[in-house]
């Protein structure tokens, strides 16, 4: 059986790919990863915002109280280097890098033009194979029009696209007034893969102490089914990889993804909840669902569910809908 | 061969020389010399190296005592050894001198010299430490400038090598320890030329080894220890001129030329000044000036004071001299002269017996004091010295600087008489201390002295609180090398960066016609000058100057860097101080800001760069109107109602006019009223919290929590609310007890210094705006006026009756009058909220002893002291005796109290007939167990006195002076971790183990917090500090658990943030234990690396973790057969890293060192697991388990 598979150029041995999460800050749990079956592994993002309030906290943090009292001018001992945020990132690529021989893909989220570029440049620099760009921006000011969101997406991903040479995938939210037409001018903006999609830390509330706590939870397979329909709908449209991320969780939901014309699975909150080698599990499940249905390779059923390859393209439009209201 | 000039001060100058030729160093922190270990050990852990090649081993001590002694074995183990101390150090180091001297052991001491504490403490400089240490048989080599320091400190260890006899070498704290200064750098090759290293080996070789054996420390009688004491003199006669051969080697090799005595001055010269230290320098520079008019005045530079060389003395001295004034930095009380003084005196007399005397005449030596504690030495000083001596009845034993209306010791001079050249930049900066006004200064000092061709010399004053603290800045540029070790009084540009300050400190006083005013103001030049005080007004009109301002703060936050204008006023004055062109000056300021901040991050550098750049074109020149128009006034120091010697003593020093205060105007003894604080209204906060009565539930924890005890509340009849303020709160109050009673939850707004720690403990929300809290951060300027009337009032309100509280609730406690209040602590700070608490439960029987720290420098650092007093005029009475003694000293309180008690009940049964058998038995079985039991108690007493007003003996006498004795007193001791974990660890386990019954309460903030954070044995694994940079790697150790091991100490560990009313449950446990108890106080601290507002938050996720468990362990348990031990947290919920991760002492080095940092993490978690496992197993563990 052959689960082998190409993303963004990468030869991957498996079409399960491990999504940015802390699992990969572990040099030897990426090694487990590797051994248990993954195709490749999707670093935890390089956060610039985090880097710089890092970076200004510290600053402020080592100069209060100094220079104030006369027998205490400073508080900490002078340091003469500190490594911030990228560094740290930096170094852990080019470990994980020479640990395991599977593709290793970085992820990125900045702030700033200046800063997108400069990470990318520097995460290149140190051995990855791709990166992912996570734009993770929630539009709250209602002055902002969505065509000044999607101009600075297309041109942030232009601008990085063509300063570095690796490949570059963009992971990104659904919520566009016309998603396909987003997407389409990602790809057209020289990304090699679109990743769908981006899951936001949601807030919530403690009732105890009337308090609003931002918080994650882990997806479920509920949540695929967004994702199969822009990947269906987008298969063959567009020029670039897809990769599906969010609700991917038995071996069902990975021949889903690929059915409906994803170039991978990508998978965090089961192997969280399952332990890593469930990813073995999860792909001996692929095999024999492929062995029933006489699949030889990955390749052969990839998109097979797409609307372009489909009769009834309207299942993953309006009519879907209608269809879905009609079975209660 | 060229060397490079570098701007840096005494202190580095010192460690650069002594690091570079010593193997071992063994030092413990102590102003103003810490910095020297401090650069010893940052430099260690470089990895730098000794002119040998190898990195120097650097040991921080519990004690300087304990420094001595590992210096001492360090040097008979063949090690080159060092260390570096002052004041109380030095002497704890005198022991181990007189053993190390004895042994004729090559060693030198670099001493920043200062005052030793004798009515008071103080960090300041003068000799009196270096001069209690004549004796030892030290040599003693005094350095005057920075450039000296770096110099001497290497003869010192050529000479030391030679002769054998060891070393101090010394300098003046902080005006040369901590003024920044451009030296020429001698190089490691220069060492090495001076250092013979056939003297290194034979030092080593002389060493203890069991391979040649030999033995030393033995012990002798009276037949051989004279003869064998003698040995040593040919080693002292051979020093001097060894001392000499390696100046001149050092001159020859250097280009720099010393002698033993160095002289400056008129070839004839017939008067001339004797002093060593930096005031030399003043001397030297007053001398030429008088010199080039024509005096023949000179100046002899003592360098070498120990082994004094008659002979080199005589030589340097021209035979022209007719009147010698020796000038002492110290007070030798009883003695017939200061110690240089009777030096001279005995020098020329035995000059001339011994036929050496060179003199026409001999000369007349008259000596005085000038200096102590960093007291101003001027050239108006100098001058006033040479009019007196010249005069046929000049003065002997005087004192210069001061005004002696007691003793009528002191010279009179003419302040107004200047030597400074005109061709300086003389600046002087107002600023607060975390404005970076000081590190944006001595960043200029930097560029100017290493960029350019000018000398540049910085003085930095500082304020003695720590919350909201003065800074005043002296800068100093020229052309010629800068000789003036004293404060600018002639000042060319003058520039206030607080614009509050103008109201309260006479700042254009230094300004110089036509000098140029930088003022930060929020008023934009057009409309700043109506916004100035009249007497600002005034001299910017009648002194020309040239006045610009900016708005800093407004430019500082649009580019994020908060309160920090350092930057933007920095590249102001550079834009019109003319030092440097303007663009070129810019420039430098960019290089170097990325010096200073590149390693904070590239984000940290772009902010200074935009603030740079922003303020050029921010900064206007305000077109100064032709009169002054003003109507504001400046400022009173204290309030009119303030009582008359705070008016006229503690009001002068908090207007900055203490120098001008005569003798005549303090206590003989130290002794000074206390419940100071409450006149010095600060207004340093920008908001303070106000409160809202319809939210709040009177749960009293932000009063419980407020580290300065500015929010206060009180229950009271509605009936005294008639002449309230309009402004003022009241609400029903919510207790039982005080049904239709009043409350108000008052804040002293100008005592605030705006933490905010309050509203972040705040427990209440508004059900409408969950934002909103019972108390919220308020700007004070719009309240400030209502605010204080509301204070006023509030003041007239009755605290709670103790009678009528239940003060085993947090609730009831805060009604009471705390009496420590305003203190000086940082805002925020983690210690106050705990001795308040102690104040308001005991505070009216305490007699408190306090070691030397943060709480002493906070609880009794002038100008005004918060420990205060009760409407009775009942209170804390308070006293700091010494760092490493505070238990003993405690003891000593607890000692006389017994043996008065005790004599006093004797007193009574004798005088039993006298005073009634009832009065007398009342007396003495009093259950005063209770507050109501003191309270009568107290009232019999009143009643014992009356009494004995009628009886007619001096038994009754002795009785009337002891009587108050018979109300229950209670002592504390007090200190932080510094003191109780290292250097006084010895006298508090002899105290505990006494069994006497003292509290001791230690405020653990895990880190020397008042000397700048080095580690102690409180440090926690994994946490980094100084001495503890890489992460300390060993566990903090349990003195909990050490005391609890004696069985009859009460023990608690307490953290007002996770349980507050586990910490009042163990205070007044610990009050009521009759033997010695012990409370280990979580104290949050500015030396652990996060905003204070989260300190209390802190402390719950400390308790949550595990790393600081509750307990109290309590021997009276023990009778009622219960188990002594009680666990008050819960087993660890959280991970350690969940807690420590917030804190910069411990994440800073997942930044240095992450590898380290993961690894000492790990082990902390074990640490707190085993603990939490023991101690568990303590408290679950059967009373009678057979």
């Amino acid at each position: 059986m052959d689960l082998s598979t190409e993303y963004l150029g990468l030869p991957l041995k498996s079409p399960l790919v491990i999504s940015s999460s802390p699992l990969a800050k572990d040099v030897d749990k990426v090694r487990q990863i590797e051994d248990a079956g993954a195709g490749a592994v999707v670093l935890h993002s390089l956060f610039e915002e985090q880097i710089l309030i890092e970076e200004k906290q510290l600053n402020e943090n080592l100069l209060q109280g100094t220079e104030s009292f006369a027998e205490a001018l400073n508080y900490f001992p002078e340091l003469t280097r500190f490594h911030h945020g990228p560094e740290g990132y930096l170094a852990h690529i080019s470990d994980i890098r020479s640990a395991v021989d599977i593709p290793v893909i970085a992820s990125l989220n900045g702030i700033s033009v200046g800063g997108w570029i400069d990470y990318a440049r520097q995460i290149e620099a140190a051995g990855a194979d791709a990166l992912e760009l996570n734009l993770y921006f929630i539009p709250t000011d209602p002055a902002v029009m969505g065509t000044q969101v999607e101009h600075m997406y297309t041109v942030l991903v232009k601008e990085i696209t063509a300063k570095i040479k690796i490949p570059v995938a963009v992971k990104l939210s659904p919520y566009f007034s016309a998603t396909a037409n987003m997407l389409r001018r990602i790809d057209q903006a020289g990304a090699k893969g679109l990743v769908l999609f981006n899951r936001f830390y949601q807030p919530d509330f403690d009732l105890d102490r009337l308090e609003v706590n931002p918080r994650i939870v882990l997806s479920s397979s509920d949540e695929l089914t967004l994702r199969l329909r822009w990947t269906a709908i987008l298969s063959g449209q567009v020029h670039c990889d897809i990769a599906v991320t969010g609700g991917v969780h038995t071996s069902d939901d990975v021949i889903k993804t690929i059915l409906a014309g994803a170039r991978v699975a990508m998978m965090t909150s089961a192997v969280l909840k399952h332990g890593i080698p469930y990813i073995g599990d999860i792909l001996s499940g692929v095999e024999a669902w492929m062995e029933k249905k006489g699949y030889s390779s990955v390749q052969d059923m990839r998109g097979i569910l797409s609307m372009k390859k489909i009769a009834e393209p309207a299942a993953y439009v309006r009519s879907n809908y209608m269809k879905v209201l009609g079975s209660y | 061969m060229s060397r490079p000039c570098v701007t840096i001060d005494g202190n580095e100058a010192a460690a650069y020389t002594a690091f570079r030729t010593n193997e071992v160093i063994a030092i413990y922190p102590i102003t103003p010399s810490s910095p020297m270990g401090e650069h010893s050990d940052a430099w260690a852990v470089e990895g730098l190296k000794n002119i040998w090649g190898t990195v120097p081993q650097v040991t921080e001590m519990q004690a300087e005592g304990g420094a001595a002694g590992a210096v001492h074995g360090a040097l008979q183990g063949g090690a080159l050894t060092t260390t570096f101390t002052a004041s109380q150090g030095l002497l704890l180091m005198i022991p181990n001198m007189f053993k190390i001297a004895g042994e004729l052991t090559s060693t030198v001491f670099h001493v920043s010299a200062r005052s030793v504490a004798t009515h008071a403490l103080s960090i300041f400089c003068d000799h009196s430490d270096v001069m209690a240490a004549r004796s030892t048989g030290f040599a003693f080599l005094a350095s005057n400038t920075i450039q000296e320091v770096m110099d001497f400190a290497l003869i010192a260890q050529a000479a030391t090598l030679a002769s054998r006899v060891p070393f101090v070498h010394f300098f003046d704290g902080f005006r040369t320890s901590h003024e920044v200064s451009k030296v020429e750098q001698i190089s490691e090759d220069d060492m090495r030329a001076l250092i013979d290293n056939e003297l290194v080996r034979a030092h080593r070789l002389r060493c203890l080894s069991s391979d040649h054996p030999v033995i030393r420390g033995t012990a002798q009688n009276p037949d051989v220890f004279f003869q064998a004491r003698e040995t040593v003199n040919p080693y002292y006669e051979a020093c001097p001129d060894l001392v000499q051969k390696a100046m001149d080697q050092f001159g020859k090799v250097v280009g720099r030329s010393y002698h033993l005595f160095d002289y400056v001055g008129a070839k004839d010269a017939e008067h001339v000044i004797v002093l060593m230290g930096s005031g030399a320098d003043t001397a030297e520079e007053t001398v030429q000036y008088l010199q080039k008019k024509g005096e023949k005045v000179g100046l002899l530079k003592v360098r070498l004071y120990r082994p004094f060389s008659i002979r080199h003395f005589i030589e340097t001295l021209p035979p022209t001299v007719r009147n010698i004034s020796v000038l002492d930095r110290t007070k030798e009380p009883g003695a017939a002269g200061e110690p240089l003084y009777q030096d001279i005196v005995t020098a020329l007399a035995e000059a001339k017996a011994g036929g050496i005397s060179s003199f026409s005449n001999e000369p007349k030596v008259t000596g005085g004091r000038y200096g102590l504690s960093s007291k101003e030495f001027t050239p108006a000083m100098v001058k006033g010295v040479f009019d007196n001596m010249k005069q046929s009845s000049a003065r002997n034993h005087y004192t210069v600087g001061i005004l002696d209306d007691v003793s009528n010791t002191s010279l009179e001079y003419d302040p107004s008489f200047v030597v400074e050249p005109d061709n300086r930049t003389r600046a002087v900066f107002y600023g607060l201390g975390s404005d970076g006004t000081v590190s944006a200064n001595k960043n200029s000092i930097k560029i100017i002295g290493e960029e350019t061709e000018n000398s540049a010399q910085g003085y930095f004053v500082y304020d003695s609180k720590k919350a909201g603290s003065v800074t005043v800045s002296h800068l100093r540029f020229g052309p010629d090398p800068i000789h003036s070790p004293y404060l600018i009084s002639k000042a060319n540009f003058v520039a206030c960066h607080q614009f509050s300050f103008l109201e309260k400190y006479d700042m254009l006083k230094v300004a110089e016609d036509g000098a140029t005013f930088l003022l930060n103001s929020i008023y934009s030049a057009d409309s700043v000058w109506d916004h100035l005080p009249k007497m600002v007004q005034q001299q910017i009109i009648d002194k020309k100057l040239k006045f610009y301002v900016i708005d800093a703060y407004k430019l500082a936050n649009e580019v994020g860097l908060g309160v920090r204008i350092n930057t933007i006023m920095q590249t102001c004055f550079f834009a019109i101080s003319n030092v440097l062109p303007k663009d070129q000056a810019i420039d430098l300021i960019k290089t170097f800001t990325k010096k200073t901040y590149g390693k904070r991050g590239e984000s940290v550098i772009q902010m200074n760069f935009k603030a740079i750049d922003m303020a050029v074109d921010h900064l206007v020149q305000v077109q100064v109107p032709a009169a002054a128009t003003s109507s504001i006034p400046m400022r009173s120091p204290v309030p009119d109602e303030a009582p008359d010697y705070v008016k006229k003593v503690t009001g002068e020093i908090v207007a900055g006019r203490g120098d001008d205060l005569p003798v005549s105007a303090f206590a003989p003894d130290g002794t000074f009223p206390s419940a100071t604080t409450q006149w010095e209204k600060r207004n340093i906060a920008l908001e303070v919290p106000v409160w809202e009565s319809d939210i709040c539930i009177q749960c009293g924890k932000c009063v419980f929590v407020c580290p300065h005890a500015v929010i206060r509340s009180k229950v009271y009849d509605a009936s005294l609310l008639d002449k309230a303020p309009e402004t003022f709160k009241s609400v029903d109050a919510k207790w039982k007890q005080f049904e239709g009673k009043k409350f108000t939850l008052q804040i002293s707004a100008e005592d605030c210094t705006g933490c905010g720690v309050c509203v972040s403990n705040c427990p209440a929300k508004s059900k409408t705006e969950p934002d909103k809290k019972a108390i919220n951060m308020s700007a004070l300027d719009p309240i400030r006026e209502k605010e204080r009337a509301n204070w006023k009032f509030f003041q007239t309100l009755p605290y709670g009756n103790r009678k009528e509280l239940k003060l085993n609730l947090v609730k009831d406690v805060q009604l009471l009058q705390p009496l420590f209040e305003f203190s000086g602590a940082c805002a925020g700070c983690g210690e106050t909220a705990y001795i308040k608490l102690l104040s308001q439960l005991f505070g009216d029987r305490a007699v408190i002893a306090n070691a030397t720290g943060c709480s002493s420098i906070y609880g009794g650092n002038l100008p005004t002291t918060p420990y205060a007093q009760t409407p009775e005029g009942r209170g804390p009475a308070w006293s700091n005796s010494l760092f490493e003694d505070n238990a003993e000293f405690g003891m000593g309180m607890r000692l006389a109290l017994d043996k008065q008690i005790e004599y006093a009940g004797e007193l009574v049964r004798r005088l039993s007939a006298s005073v009634g058998q009832d009065l007398a038995d009342a007396l003495l079985n009093a259950d005063q167990t209770t507050d109501e039991g003191i309270e009568t108690q107290r009232e019999r007493v009143v009643q014992l006195k009356k009494k004995l007003e009628a009886v007619k003996s001096d038994e009754a006498r002795e009785l009337q002076s002891l009587a108050d004795v018979l109300v229950s007193k209670n002592v504390w001791i007090v200190g932080g971790d510094g003191w109780a974990y290292d250097i006084g660890y010895g006298g508090l386990d002899h105290v505990i183990a006494s069994g006497r019954n003292v509290n001791i309460l230690v405020l653990d903030t895990e880190v020397y917090s008042n000397t700048g954070g080095q580690a102690s044995k409180a440090t926690p694994r994994g946490a980094t500090a100084k001495f503890a940079m890489g992460g300390k790697p060993v566990p903090k150790k349990d003195l909990a658990m050490m005391a609890i091991s004696y069985g009859n100490v009460y023990v608690a560990r307490v953290a007002l943030g996770a349980n507050d009313a586990q910490t009042l449950k163990a205070f007044r446990e610990a009050e009521a234990y009759n033997g010695p108890s012990l409370i280990l106080a979580y104290s949050h601290c500015i030396a652990h690396g996060y905003d204070l507002v989260k300190g209390l938050s802190q402390q719950k996720l400390a308790v949550e973790s595990g790393y600081w468990p509750l307990i109290r362990y309590n021997p009276d348990l023990l009778g009622e057969n219960k188990n002594p031990l009680t666990l008050d947290s819960k087993a660890p919920a959280i991970p350690l890293k969940d807690y420590v991760y917030n804190e910069t002492r411990y994440s800073m080095l997942t930044k240095t060192r992450p590898e380290a940092a993961a690894q000492l993490l790990k082990d902390a978690q074990e640490d707190v697991r085993k603990r939490w496992r023991a101690y568990a197993h303590l408290a679950e563990m059967p009373v009678n388990d057979k």
